[in-house]
């Protein structure tokens, strides 16, 4: 076992690397205090509470958005001044003021800041539609000790994610068809007995984690006439016990990723797992969803940090008699888990990797003139297997939205700095201000290593024109994907609609993708009657041995337009078609949920969706998880 | 491609000279002045270098030294050496050395170069979005000066040319035109791999790169008789492959019409069709036709088309997605789908290039005279030519009629510009034969006569589009045995069938092409349409004799060949012979009075019958020792013939979309 010591200096980077990434996220005040335990849950006699210092409550509406993104706390607005800041105090933005965003926003999407659309301020009750109950199902799952609610506000918080309609139907106070009831399970035998239950009265079960879905996967199924039963797992969120010899921790999987790393951490671990979505996601949700974390490129997606899955479906419990760490039996079951967004069962408890937190963590940049030499030489880095934690490559446009989110800063100093970079690199180097982009890298692991590693990287770089520009540049890099969604609801106050999309491509298409998508966006909202030219800008966000994960930012100002949901939902089409015609995938981690179903049977092939019905038909005949994804 | 062609009915516009302006300013200060437009993004050496790196390249080289066992070197060597004998040079500096030589050159010839504006302008906007290819016409060898020329002229970038290979043979002249931009193309290229294999590599990396605008003739040759020849593909493939493939956004193609009122080479032109071979492109041959400069050529137009988006023309019919599972660079064959594509698109632009082409009052008069050749009073033409321009611009033509002048004062002023062809005495109005020396026989006679009616009727050609498609609904109607509409539309299509290699149309737009003939002569007032029928309206009879008449000398020529075909002396003959002996045989016919149309014996027609022969299986090809025989289906031809002669029902048409 490690020295006191050692324990003390693991601690310390836990904390330092707590204050670095991982969402910017303040330090919990509990510190320390979420205890593990391996005892097993009783489901006749439930816990009163599920662990402690979770970072999101049962009861959701306590400190959570109803109709945007995350913290109520939390938001981007233009105060008096004209100015924009970030309020509350959970981030490393919060509190500050961003001097430069204002005149991005206006110039960028032709916005004005007299032109408002401000959200219904507060869920009104009396447009959520009464609940359709099972009484008899309510009746046995109060027998059963599991926890439950029909509360208005519990059910519509269940009934979506965070795709564009979604919110704006919400901003705009229109609720549509919403779960019933919610029910809360405690561990995994609730579960258990739940989807017997449900199976027994024939209901209709969606699970829910952590709500940040952006594929419609959500969305109650209007012609669903049975009642709805949300699955809740946020109660299920204890680690139940970790392997320090073979580096494994099993979890439940209504734990959210903030809290999985947090705990983790405590013990000197982590998985390295960190979607952008982590402050929500739960662990589960990354399961059904084929996750993909920022840093895969040293800890692996999801399916590569899964040992051992338990999943509780209508026909019964399904999971592998073992860990071992390869098996040759067949297809891998998980497989059918992996990626079955909620259609099979609900997935309980997790076997998952676990890794010494990292000694040392060190972000940074580089400048290159114009994106295709970038994307040559994230080729290059993929092609020697030598890609840092994260390497993304930002196009111009993205480069100067992260640009504006620059807070004001105190030093004249600094600022002087940040002006002889740039005098540097425009003017000195020759770079075009609108043709340069830049990629932003995450190392980690040894000290000495890190430094090594990064002199190959910036090597390579500099064969492609690349010039290393610092660490702050990279660092925010990253802090834009965590308060992207935030930005979101920003702009749907002042006219202006968006969304995130991505998908993988093989290399040698990624430039020919890149541009045919971003153009196509263009195109298709000029054809829409969209007054203003959108942004459309896209990162290479994953390098793969094989090919890339493309992520783009698409956002327009629709005023003057009768429909901007019907819009955007046209334009966002085209590009999913224009993707497809180039080569790219359907998706890479978000998902199909409902939002892509139409495209599975071309993406997977006729049999292909013929193998995923007829387990289907088998695991669930009779559609009790009846969310309509996929398939 | 319906809704395109929509999108594209013409508009009138307004022409401008470009040559005013030099006529008033210096030229050297027009050569030398900021050229504004863009520069191509990477030097003509990187371009090379592109290509020679290619992967696409390093496949096909691989193949060839296996299926050869030559290293690998070598053949690359000999892609090389291809590669710098095909690629252009360009330098502006050079452009400007051009701009100044030509301006002096255009000043002398012409006196006009008029140019739609509205059209430079829709073509500036096009080159800053994507890749954009002109497509203009081919009537003169001059054709691609001019339009470099004019893009100098209103700084849009110079484009790079896709010219024939002989034209590089000419010592000097080859370089001056490499640094302008052109690039070198061997003939019947299909069969060397290789070869097809640089060029096409070639011209996708400019269409990639957007290096420059791109021009090539897609009729492939310069057309001896002015009139639209059928698309060569080859090129067209290779210029939109980079879409298919997702390797461009979009590509722009911009149709360009140029028409002359006269041709530097007419006499060339008729000397060609009658068998005389045309002198080969040497430097020499260019500076002994320094006389061609002394004449006048009058006004000359060059009509920039709306820009077409090929994107648009793939929406629903091209799967992109059809190269995702392959590597795009591998030397792989177009899908049949995919070549469907591009032959519709290479005659859509065709057709938009007719739509677009100004005519002039001698186009017209040439019709009227070659429809009265021998003698014809100067006041009757003056009235017929008139009727005629009415008739053209009911049926949409644009036609350059000066409208500042008497008709008088234009008919006689285009009359003096050819007075090579026709002359007018004591107001009569005749063809002119060339003296020649001496006593002649008849079949000189008849040769010399004809090559008059040919030079004239390249004239006339240059208006025939515009009468195209009454034209054969005029005559379809001639000989169908009812006037029911399904009756008149399959003779319709057999015409069109027919006469698929003289006139250009748009594969499978048969109904379209039927309805726009329809409407055309409902538009004259020629034609009513009740009940599925369609009938002549009593007073407009003559001009639907006058339409189908303009059909007349290649139903005629068609007719011939089936007659001489007909006979036993040709159940067999080789490609060789068959210009000749045809030729032969209707001068006879010529002489003995059984044919008049001194058309007939134009080689161009008596190839464009036998390939329609041929396609239409009454003549079948094969290779017998190293000569090209052909073998005459009797039954087929007598079919034909039969109802060519409207005495017999053709197959029953499906007339489904009516």
């Amino acid at each position: 076992m490690a020295s006191n010591t050692d324990i003390s200096e693991h601690q310390r980077s836990a904390r330092r690397r707590l204050r670095i990434i991982a969402g910017h996220l303040q330090r919990s005040e509990q510190d320390g205090a979420a205890a593990l335990s391996a005892q097993e849950c009783k489901a006749e006699t439930p816990r009163p509470s599920a662990a402690k210092g979770t970072a999101v409550p049962k009861r959701r509406q306590e400190i959570m958005k109803w109709n945007g993104w995350g913290y109520s706390d939390s938001r981007f607005l233009f105060n008096k001044k004209g100015q924009a800041e970030f309020t509350g105090r959970r981030y490393r933005l919060s509190g500050l003021i961003l001097p430069s965003l204002k005149d991005w926003f206006e110039g960028t999407f032709g916005a004005n800041l007299q032109h408002k659309t401000p959200a219904t301020a507060s869920l009104s009750v009396s447009a959520v539609p009464p609940p359709n109950l099972n009484e008899l199902l309510v009746e046995e799952l109060k027998a059963a000790g599991v926890a439950l609610s029909s509360n208005p506000e519990d059910r519509v918080f269940r009934s979506h994610g965070h795709c564009l309609h979604e919110i704006f139907a919400l901003r705009e106070g229109r609720i549509g068809r919403i779960p019933d009831m919610v029910v809360w399970p405690s561990c995994h035998d609730d579960v258990v007995k739940i989807v017997e239950l449900a199976s027994k009265h024939n209901v209709c079960l969606i699970p829910y984690g952590g709500g940040t879905s952006v594929s419609s996967a959500l969305e109650c199924p209007p012609e669903e006439t049975r009642s709805i039963v949300s699955i809740d797992t946020s109660q299920m969120n204890r680690i139940l016990w970790i392997d320090e010899k073979n580096l494994t921790a099993h979890v439940e999987a209504g734990i959210i990723g903030q809290d999985l790393e947090r705990q983790l951490n405590e013990s000197g671990y982590c998985t390295g797992h960190e979607p952008d979505s982590m402050e929500f996601s739960t662990l589960g949700g990354w399961v059904a969803t084929r996750a993909s974390g920022m840093k895969k490129n040293i800890y692996g997606n999801i399916e590569d940090l899964v040992v051992h899955i338990k999943m509780a479906t209508p026909r019964g419990v399904i999971e592998k008699s073992c860990q071992g760490p390869r098996m040759s039996t067949g297809p891998d079951i998980h497989h059918f888990i992996l990626g079955s967004e909620g259609t099979l069962g609900v997935v309980t408890e997790v076997t998952m990797k676990i890794r010494p937190i990292p000694e040392y963590q060190k972000y940074g940049s580089i400048v290159f003139p114009n994106f295709q030499q970038g994307v040559a030489c994230l080729r290059e880095v993929a092609k020697q297997r030598c890609a840092p934690a994260s390497i993304r490559l930002m196009d111009n446009e993205q480069f100067q939205f992260g640009h504006a989110l620059k807070p004001q800063v105190s030093s004249i100093f600094t600022s002087f700095l940040d002006g002889l970079k740039k005098f540097y690199i425009t003017k000195f180097k020759g770079f075009d201000p609108h043709h340069l982009c830049v990629a932003t890298l995450l190392f980690e692991g040894d000290r000495e290593k890190v430094l090594q590693h990064e002199k190959q990287v910036y090597d390579i770089a500099a064969k492609f024109g690349g010039l290393a520009a610092g660490e702050d540049n990279g660092q925010r890099g990253y802090m834009l994907t965590f308060v992207i969604a935030y930005l979101r609801d920003l702009g749907m106050d002042y006219y202006v609609i968006g969304e995130s999309f991505e998908t993988s491509v093989p290399w040698d298409r990624v430039l020919d993708l890149c541009r045919n998508v971003k153009e196509r966006i263009v195109r298709e909202c000029k054809d829409r009657g969209v007054q203003f030219p959108p942004l459309s800008t896209c990162r290479v966000t994953q390098t793969y041995d094989a090919g890339a994960c493309v992520y783009f930012y698409f956002a327009f100002n629709y005023r003057g337009l009768s429909e901007p949901i019907h819009v955007y939902e046209q334009v966002e089409h085209a590009a999913r078609e224009e993707i497809l015609a180039n080569g790219g995938s359907l998706s890479h981690h978000h998902g199909v949920g409902k939002l892509r179903k139409e495209w599975m049977r071309e993406s997977v092939s006729s049999v292909g969706l013929g193998m995923l019905k007829a387990v289907k038909d088998y695991v669930d005949p009779n559609n009790i998880f009846g969310n309509r994804n996929l398939l | 491609m319906d809704r395109v062609l929509r999108a594209h009915a013409l508009k009138p516009e307004n022409f401008f000279d470009v040559l005013e302006e030099r006529r008033r300013g210096s030229d050297i200060s027009h050569a030398l002045r900021t050229f504004s437009a863009q520069v191509p993004p990477v030097p003509v050496s990187a371009l090379n270098r592109m290509v020679q790196e290619s992967q696409y390249l390093h496949y096909v080289i691989s193949e060839i030294a296996a299926e050869t066992g030559e290293p690998y070197e070598c053949v690359k060597d000999e892609a090389t050496s291809i590669l710098e004998e095909m690629s252009q040079n360009l330098q502006l500096s050079f452009i400007r050395l051009m701009a100044f030589a030509l301006t002096k050159v255009f000043k002398r010839l012409f006196s006009s170069i008029r140019v739609n504006e509205d059209g430079l302008a829709r073509l500036q906007q096009a080159i800053q979005e994507h890749p954009v290819i002109l497509v203009p016409n081919h009537r003169s060898y001059i054709d691609f000066l001019v339009l470099s020329y004019i893009m100098f002229t209103y700084d849009l970038s110079v484009p790079v040319i896709a010219a024939g290979i002989p034209l590089m043979g000419m010592s000097l002249v080859g370089e001056v035109l490499r640094r302008s931009g052109a690039f070198f193309i061997r003939r019947a290229i299909g069969s060397d791999k290789l070869y097809w294999a640089v060029l096409s590599e070639y011209v996708r990396t400019i269409v990639r790169t957007g290096f420059a605008p791109l021009e090539f003739f897609v009729e492939g040759l310069r057309s001896r008789t002015l009139k639209s020849l059928k698309p060569k593909l080859g090129m067209m493939q290779m210029v939109l492959e980079p879409f298919f493939k997702g390797e461009v956004y979009d590509i722009t193609l911009v149709p360009i019409s140029i028409s002359y009122d006269r041709v530097l080479e007419e006499s060339l032109l008729a000397h060609e069709l009658l068998g005389v071979p045309k002198p080969s492109e040497t430097t020499r041959g260019l500076l002994k036709a320094r006389r061609v400069l002394e004449e006048n050529y009058g006004c000359m137009h060059v009509y920039f088309g709306n820009p077409v988006s090929v994107r648009e023309l793939a929406e629903g019919r091209i799967q992109r997605g059809q190269y995702n599972l392959i590597p795009r660079d591998l030397p792989l064959k177009l899908s049949a789908n995919l070549q469907e594509f591009v032959g519709d698109v290479a005659h859509l632009v065709v057709h938009l290039q007719e739509r677009g082409s100004v005519l002039s009052p001698w186009s017209l008069m040439a019709l009227i005279l070659l429809q009265n050749p021998d003698d014809l009073d100067w006041n009757v033409f003056i009235q017929k030519t008139l009727r005629l321009r009415t008739l053209a611009s009911q049926l949409g033509a644009q036609i350059d009629w000066p409208a500042q002048l008497s008709d008088l004062e234009v008919m006689s002023s285009s009359m003096a510009l050819h007075h090579a062809v026709v002359q007018s005495e004591n107001g009569r109005v005749r063809l002119v034969e060339k003296e020649g020396p001496g006593p002649i026989t008849q079949e000189e006679a008849v040769l010399r006569r004809a090559s008059s009616v040919l030079m004239c009727a390249s004239y006339r050609n240059q208006a025939l589009h515009v009468f195209t498609r009454p034209a054969l609904v005029a005559a379809a109607m001639a000989m169908a045995p009812s006037h029911s509409k399904e009756d008149v539309f399959g003779r319709f299509r057999f015409l069109q069938d027919l006469l698929a290699n003289e006139f250009i149309f748009i594969p499978g737009h048969t109904v379209q092409d039927f309805e726009e003939g329809c409407s055309g002569l409902l538009r004259c007032g020629a034609l009513s349409i009740q009940d599925h029928a369609l009938s002549v309206i009593g007073e407009a009879q003559d001009t639907v004799v006058f339409l189908s008449g303009i059909l007349k000398p290649f139903i005629e020529t068609y007719q011939v060949v089936l007659e001489v075909l007909g006979k036993e002396t040709f159940q067999t003959f080789t490609e060789k012979r068959f210009v000749p002996d045809i030729r032969a045989a209707t001068v006879k016919l010529i002489l003995s009075g059984e044919v008049r149309s001194y058309e007939c014996i134009s080689s161009d027609t008596l190839k464009n019958a036998l390939s329609a022969l041929v396609r239409m299986e009454a003549a079948s090809k094969c290779q017998v020792a190293d000569q090209i025989e052909y073998r005459v289906n009797q039954n087929v031809l007598r079919r034909i013939r039969d109802t060519l002669d409207g005495s017999v029902a053709s197959e029953v048409p499906l007339y489904s979309r009516l």
